[in-house]
């Protein structure tokens, strides 16, 4: 060991002793947080790779091509269900877009922070984001009768279900976008001559894209796994045909993968796994999307 | 105050109630006058009534320590204080004899007749052609040719040889320098009257601040330049006139309050100040 004496401090950069970096109580922290990642990841890993096996019988054509089967459950098909979600997620992603980027907007870029109303409407927002599912899927119900739809499990009634689930998330992250903006840019408009709507509409908002497209795209792959509003609106699961438009009878791959999860045939349950399969592959899709979006825009300042 | 004997009495004197803030040289035309100028920030008092006159076609230069409202005087003639949700002003500010405070003004128009280059230089993100056909584009200027507008503007700012054979590219590629002169050829785009630049050279290496100084000096032909500077030198060097200014404490509160202190020629400012103040600050005792 090198010794320090009174009056010259050690030189010796190697002390042949462990770096206080590498001793015990270091150690047991690192391999404490390695444990955490892990506790999420193994399971998360279990579960998907449990479900492949399952499903692994029935990883073929007619799974993606062929309608439900209750006869033959060994052909049984998921087609409708992947369809409706395609057209539920335009649907949903059609009415949360506009409405969140205009309400987004209005919160940075015109409303007075320090008006009562503008600050309910901000505690409101948070607390939007917390509601259950459920309670969306009956505002949908409550919404589409108002709007004197008789047809009960339709595309537009699960569309605004599902908007109204993700539109705290959409107006959320737009917001955080917009305000990523820098100041400078705005004043540099404004200093033209522009007025606050043009340099909104020529600047901030087409910088804030990136942004917004990212965190519309992770709020649309959470609303494509939700199968509990999708009930309550009187969705159906046995439907034999493609959706052709949001006023169309539909069906979801959710509500498909619970209902046949619930059927005590072994093929059902392999169907199933398989289905889960499909709509992970759906959802790891939109969130490549999401992340290629980020990266082709990504703007530094 | 016993400095009044030193001024030449040939020049003309600006008339004022306050005796202890002598204005003993007004620009012979001017562009932007501002009578009693008081800026608020909530309740925070930023500057206390300043009577300024910014001459036509001259180069005037707000110098004083930091929180001395210089910047805050300089963004209320063209009203980008009213972007600051609790900025309140007080007094006149006339454009060619006109209030642009006055109710049924539009803040809009009185930032196409007086533009504004930033501390920072602020590009859009977009093509060097489109940051400076935008200005033109948005305040709906009659252009027969956009490229003809783009490339007086560049050359006007000393940038076309720079920039011609890659108009299209982002102008996020240029250097700073280029940068913080592409915004002064954006500034020149929309044909204003008056350029007030804030701080420009700060973000500047040497090099680039002396290319944007030797700019001003030739923008001075066709276009009246206020300018806010840290930095004296430069004042003296570009400047046909210069004000100081400084910052007040609150005797109770604290809060600093910018005023005017000095406003004359800058060749006398520099070498013969009449306020205390001035000469502290322009030999270094003091900010």
């Amino acid at each position: 060991m090198a010794s320090l004496t009174a009056t010259t401090r050690s030189t010796v950069l190697a002390s042949g002793r462990r770096s206080r970096d590498t001793n015990l109580s270091s150690v047991v922290f690192l391999v404490g947080l390695w444990a955490s990642l892990f506790f999420g990841v193994v399971v998360l890993l279990v579960l998907i790779v449990s479900t492949a096996i399952d499903a692994l019988p029935r990883l073929d054509g007619p799974l993606v091509t062929d309608y439900y089967s209750g006869i033959r459950p060994e052909q049984t098909g998921f087609r409708a269900g992947i369809f409706g979600s395609m057209w539920l997620m335009l649907g949903t992603a059609l009415l949360a877009v506009p409405l969140g980027i205009a309400s987004a907007l209005y919160l940075e870029e015109f409303a007075n922070r320090h008006r009562w109303y503008n600050k309910l409407i901000e505690v409101n927002l948070q607390n939007l984001a917390a509601v259950p599912s459920v309670v969306y899927g009956l505002l949908a119900v409550a919404a589409m009768s108002l709007l004197g739809f008789n047809q009960r499990g339709i595309v537009l009634g699960g569309a605004i279900a599902l908007a109204l689930l993700i539109l705290p998330v959409v107006i959320i992250t737009t917001r955080e976008a917009v305000r990523a903006v820098p100041r400078e840019i705005r004043d540099g408009s404004m200093a033209l001559g522009a007025t606050v709507w043009q340099t909104t509409w020529r600047q901030t908002l087409p910088s804030a894209v990136p942004g917004i497209a990212t965190g519309t795209i992770l709020g649309l792959s959470r609303a494509i796994g939700e199968a509990a509003p999708l009930l309550l609106l009187g969705v159906a699961i046995g439907v034999r045909f493609d959706p052709n438009g949001f006023l169309s009878v539909f069906t979801a791959l959710p509500l498909q993968i619970y209902t046949s999860t619930s059927q005590s045939r072994e093929e059902f349950q392999t169907a199933a796994a398989a289905a889960i399969i499909v709509l992970l592959v759906m959802i790891l899709g939109m969130n490549a999307l999401a992340i290629f979006i980020r990266n082709k825009f990504q703007r530094t300042w | 105050m016993t400095h009044m004997t030193t001024l030449p009495q040939t020049l003309p004197t600006l008339a004022t109630e306050d005796a202890e803030r002598p204005l003993p040289d007004a620009p012979p035309d001017p562009v932007i006058e501002a009578f009693g100028l008081n800026v608020f920030y909530g309740d925070f008092h930023a500057v206390h009534d300043v009577n300024l006159s910014f001459g036509k076609n001259e180069i005037t230069a707000l110098i004083g320590p930091s929180g001395c409202g210089k910047s805050t005087v300089l963004r209320c003639l063209n009203r980008m204080n009213d972007l600051v949700p609790s900025a309140r002003v007080e007094g006149e500010i006339t454009y060619h004899g006109q209030n642009i405070y006055a109710k049924g003004v539009d803040p809009i128009a009185v930032r196409t007749h007086i533009g504004m280059v930033f501390q920072k230089p602020n590009p859009f993100p977009k093509s060097i052609y489109d940051n400076i056909a935008y200005g033109p584009r948005v305040i709906g200027m009659k252009v027969d040719d956009m490229d003809e507008v783009v490339e007086q503007a560049l050359r006007s700012a000393a940038l076309w040889d720079e920039v011609k054979d890659k108009l299209k590219q982002s102008a996020y590629g240029l250097s700073g320098g280029q940068q913080q002169r592409l915004c002064i050829a954006r500034t020149i785009a929309t044909k204003p009257d008056v350029i007030l630049m804030d701080e420009p050279c700060s973000a500047l290496d040497p090099i680039a601040t002396s290319r944007i100084e030797d700019l001003m000096v030739g923008l001075r032909q066709d276009f009246t330049i206020i300018i806010v500077t840290h930095n004296m030198q430069q004042a003296a060097r570009v400047s046909d006139r210069t004000a100081f200014f400084t910052a007040r404490p609150d005797e109770t509160t604290g809060n600093r309050t910018g005023l005017l202190v000095e406003y004359d020629l800058t060749s006398r400012i520099f070498t013969n100040p009449h306020d205390k103040r001035t000469e502290d600050y322009i030999s270094g005792r003091f900010g």
